[in-house]
């Protein structure tokens, strides 16, 4: 068989981990979006270094005013600084994603993992739960717990985060359903390993994937909610210097002073616009065939 | 198809009940009895007492949870949502006529939605790669990043102000324009992207090519062949979006004055009133989940694979 | 069953001329069909023969230019009834789809619209190519249902193809393509995916139908048995290349490029049970992005290794023909340079002619 032309490419693979994080690098909506990202975090730790004035200084006098030299932004409805004001609601955006996230991500992955990996009651009651949470949409899922907790900022972002739980649970659930049928895992039993064993490093690094793709999703989807809430007085409360209350107090100034509206809702929209695109690159990378 | 549609209809039966339950806990987990609440510090004492007992007894406060969730529901099932301690009147008199108005607003909004959705992902997809198609798909992008309350703030700004088109409180029925654009154009957007991908999908399927192969024009071959295929994956997408777009109006709605359920709502839970409160969220999740019965019910008419008979 | 070939003088309906399709892909440039010159007389049926990756699927779509990019038709001619494909606009090719030349593909299931009621799918050509009005499409489709053999046809025009088994799709799909009575019919491995039973049966139908229309068939398949069945000539492709065609019984019993006789000897036969291994040829089909100067089938060619021949290597062998109508592409069997070579014995293969 000597002389039968075969061609053999020899590959050196590198460890999957800095391959993935590599094509990261290189995919442009990462790389966009994880600017946005690390500029947001920049601002935030860094707020109080950057900015000429504090954020909850009044000043009667210099209500209004148009961007200039002295205020960048200009000023909102009572004198206060607006480009002070989006530098430090770059906390408090980063805070409601984080939180939010935490308790949709944590509660309802450990909920899915249970129904998915369980024993079939305990799926059934969970997904039982879960479909009567789903009946209500997004929305009133969040007014329910605000409407009993009350108003404020952890409030309404405790109730984002629980209205988050159904989405997460139900996208872990399945995908466990989907990866506890594959060989691997029937040969990892065969194979003698325990369930245990099997759940956390077989199923669970195979969940991560589209978790992770959810989450980059889903985390924006939230902030964005929490804003709205904000925004409608259900959330945050004023005078914090957060975007959705920034946005409600400038409503009414709309017309004579478009900066003091303009500049929150571009804050948002840029950030959550950054997290989209974050999102976009990392299910090209983790999840090509969606 | 019918049993099909009686087997959903029983399916919803637990839900239901869970959503009566959950509204009613609602109530039952305010930390300070609302009458109490209500009363004090404006009557003497012995007023106070005498009209915090009266209420009660109205109320059924003072009986076990579950014979409070039996008047619960049977109240509900009588027609009556109970009365609104801040506005003094039932409940359902408010609802009324607000409910019309944001089912008005949402449909117009979803209409919106749907053909610019659909036209926008028609096209990218058909002409995929061009700069058609990147131009839509970057417009989708910033669609769904928009706060629709920016959005539709941005409206009023470039519209009313500065291009002066309409007045900045409109009347008539011009008055739903702003507030269906501004959720409408939003959600064109996730629409548009689901449209592109799932026409995308069909046209590489093979029977598309083999109706190329017979001689269909391209047009055809989009209209007729691809789209009511494309159309069921984009129907389960609208119904998912839903509940997107009756949040949507809740919160547009507070800026246009637009005088639906959810304007009521937001006051309703900054005053702390409970029965309004609970009445919309009620009202609310049934409406939201007859609306994904009618959809599930399209679907399942649409495409011919589903199983109607079990 | 036997059937003698049309005589080779007759003006051929397709005459396709060293036809080039490629394919961009991150390697390079593919070469799926390299320089094919093919030619099918009316009322033929032609088998091309092949394994996967020989393009002869490809040379299929290119026929009717249904190769889109990353593909392209790089090079040659493809005349159809002596008008140029290759030239011709999108409304006259619009018009030789369907029309002029029918197709049907391998997974019947996967060509039926899925939520178009099988009646509606076989009434459309007529309708819209055909110019018939709904009421006559409809009654026409039921009649070309019942024409292919679907029982109870006005009742089974009412069903989706989820509804219908492997074997009834396929007939609806030949139905279809053969609505409007085309002059060809190109079929690409139509019973690959069917049960072996069913097999025998639309490929029976098949010959009924081109037999009764006047229709040409060329018959793409990698199955020399379904080819021992139907076809009047066989065509073997190797790499993008026709290496050889001739009538059925000649390449059936004595084929003469040596990857041809592999193919043959490959076949399993019935009755000779544990007679011993399959015989297989060893190693596997070159990359197509690295064309190279000889012949293609050259590394893997038990001949050229034994006969020692470096030209194999090298050169690219032309067409040889041995006599009419069947010719041969390779050196070791050319006999202007070589003696005859002494043929190994062969038994028919399993669907053969006794």
């Amino acid at each position: 068989m000597s002389d039968i032309l075969i061609e053999e490419p020899i590959f050196h693979m590198p460890s999957r981990g800095r391959q993935l994080f590599r094509r990261l690098l290189r995919n442009p909506s990462a790389a966009l979006g994880g600017s946005v990202l690390a500029v947001l975090i920049l601002l935030a730790a860094f707020a109080p270094l950057i900015t000429p004035y504090d954020p909850f200084a009044i000043n009667p006098m210099g209500r209004l005013k148009p961007p200039t030299w002295q205020h960048w932004f200009g000023t909102d409805e009572v004198g206060r600084d607006l480009f002070s004001r989006i530098m430090y609601g770059t906390r408090y955006f980063l805070l409601i994603c984080a939180v939010t996230a935490s308790i949709s991500a944590t509660i309802g992955t450990t909920l899915g993992l249970i129904a998915g990996a369980g024993s079939a009651l305990a799926d059934g009651i969970i997904m039982r739960l879960i479909d009567i949470l789903l009946a209500f949409p997004y929305i009133l899922m969040v007014l329910v717990v605000v409407a009993i907790l009350g108003p404020s900022l952890w409030t309404g972002m405790a109730a984002v985060g629980i209205a988050g739980i159904p989405g997460y649970a139900r996208l872990v659930r399945s995908t466990v359903l989907t990866v506890k049928r594959e060989d691997y895992v029937v040969s990892a039993r065969a194979l003698g390993a325990s369930e245990t064993e099997i759940l956390f490093f077989t199923v669970l690094p195979n969940v991560l994937s589209p978790l992770i793709v959810y989450l980059s999703f889903a985390t924006p989807l939230a902030a964005l909610l929490a804003s709205a809430l904000s925004f409608a007085g259900l959330g945050t409360q004023p005078p914090a210097p957060e975007w959705g209350v920034m946005l409600v107090n400038s409503r009414t100034y709309l017309f004579s002073a478009w900066w003091a509206v303009a500049a929150p809702g571009m804050a948002l929209f840029i950030s959550i616009f950054g997290l989209n695109i974050l999102g976009n690159g990392l299910r090209d990378v983790l999840d090509p065939q969606s | 198809m019918a049993q099909y549609v009686v087997r959903r209809l029983l399916l919803l039966i637990p839900v239901v009940i869970g959503i009566l339950l959950i509204t009613f806990l609602m109530k039952a987990l305010i930390p300070t009895d609302a009458v109490t609440a209500m009363y004090q510090g404006q009557l003497s004492e012995k007023d106070a007492a005498q009209a915090i007992a009266t209420l009660r007894a109205k109320y059924h406060l003072d009986l076990p949870w579950y014979q409070q969730f039996y008047f619960y529901v049977a109240d509900l099932l009588h027609g009556n949502l109970g009365e609104s301690i801040r506005l003094r009147k039932p409940v359902i008199d408010e609802i009324g006529y607000r409910y019309v108005n944001t089912i008005l607003l949402t449909g117009a909004s979803l209409v919106i939605a749907l053909v610019i959705g659909l036209v926008t992902g028609i096209l990218a997809a058909a002409k995929r790669n061009t700069w058609l198609d990147v131009t839509a798909t970057t417009i989708g992008l910033f669609g769904i990043s928009m706060p629709a309350f920016f959005f539709g703030l941005l409206l009023i700004l470039v519209v009313s102000v500065w291009l002066r088109l309409l007045p900045v409180v409109p009347h008539g029925p011009m008055a739903i324009l702003l507030p269906a654009l501004s959720l409408g154009l939003i959600e064109a957007a996730p629409l548009s992207r689901v449209a592109r991908a799932s026409m995308i999908d069909v046209l590489r399927r093979d029977y598309i090519q083999a109706a190329r192969a017979r001689g269909a024009s391209e047009t055809a071959l989009l209209l007729r062949h691809a789209l009511p295929n494309a159309l069921i994956v984009v129907l389960t997408v609208v119904g998912l979006q839903i509940g997107n777009l009756l949040g949507g109006a809740f919160i547009v709605e507070t800026i246009f004055s637009w005088h639906g359920i959810g304007e009521l709502a937001v006051n309703a839970i900054q005053w702390r009133d409970f029965a309004l409160t609970q009445a919309i969220i009620l009202v609310s999740a049934v409406t939201y989940l007859v609306i994904n019965l009618v959809a599930d019910l399209l679907y399942a008419w649409l495409d011919p694979r589903v199983e109607l008979v079990s | 069953m036997l059937m003698t070939s049309p005589p080779s003088h007759a003006k051929p309906l397709l005459d396709i001329r060293a036809l080039q399709t490629q394919f961009k892909s991150e390697r390079g440039t593919v070469n799926a069909v390299q320089g094919v010159d093919l030619t099918i007389a009316p009322g033929e049926i032609l088998g091309l023969v092949g394994e996967s990756g020989s393009g002869k699927s490809v040379l299929a779509l290119s026929i009717l230019r249904l190769i889109q990019s990353p593909g392209t038709i790089a090079g040659g001619e493809i005349l159809f009834d002596g008008r140029d494909v290759l030239g011709m606009s999108k409304k006259e090719l619009t018009q030789l789809r369907g029309r002029d030349i029918g197709i049907i593909f391998q997974q019947p299931h996967g060509c039926l619209n899925p939520v178009r009621r099988i009646g509606w799918q076989v009434a459309e050509p007529l309708r819209h190519q055909g110019g018939l009005d709904r009421r006559a499409a409809w009654d026409g489709a039921i009649a070309l249902l019942r024409s292919v053999g679907i029982p109870a046809p006005e009742e089974k025009a009412l069903a989706y193809p989820h509804q219908l088994s492997g074997g009834q799709a396929q007939r609806v799909m030949i139905a279809i393509a053969l609505a409007l009575k085309p002059r060809l019919l190109i079929a690409d491995e139509p019973t690959t995916a069917l049960d072996v039973t069913i097999q025998a049966q639309i490929l029976e139908l098949l010959r009924e139908s081109c037999r009764n229309f006047g229709t040409s068939l060329l018959l793409v398949t990698h199955d020399l048995g379904v080819v021992a069945k139907l076809a009047d000539r066989v065509a073997v492709m190797y790499a993008g290349r026709i290496v050889e065609d001739g009538p059925v019984a000649e390449m059936l019993v004595e084929p003469q490029h040596p990857y041809a006789r592999g193919l043959l000897r490959a076949a399993p036969r019935l009755g000779n049970a544990g007679a011993g291994r399959l015989q297989d040829i060893p190693g596997g089909i070159p990359d197509l992005s690295r064309p190279s100067p000889g012949c293609a089938f050259a590394p893997r060619c038990e001949v050229r290794r034994s006969l020692q021949l470096g030209r194999c290597l090298t050169e690219q062998p032309p067409f040889q023909t041995s006599h009419a109508g069947h010719r041969t592409r390779c050196w070791a069997t050319d006999r202007s340079i070589n003696p005859p070579q002494s043929v190994s014995e062969m038994s028919l293969p399993l669907e053969g002619r006794p």
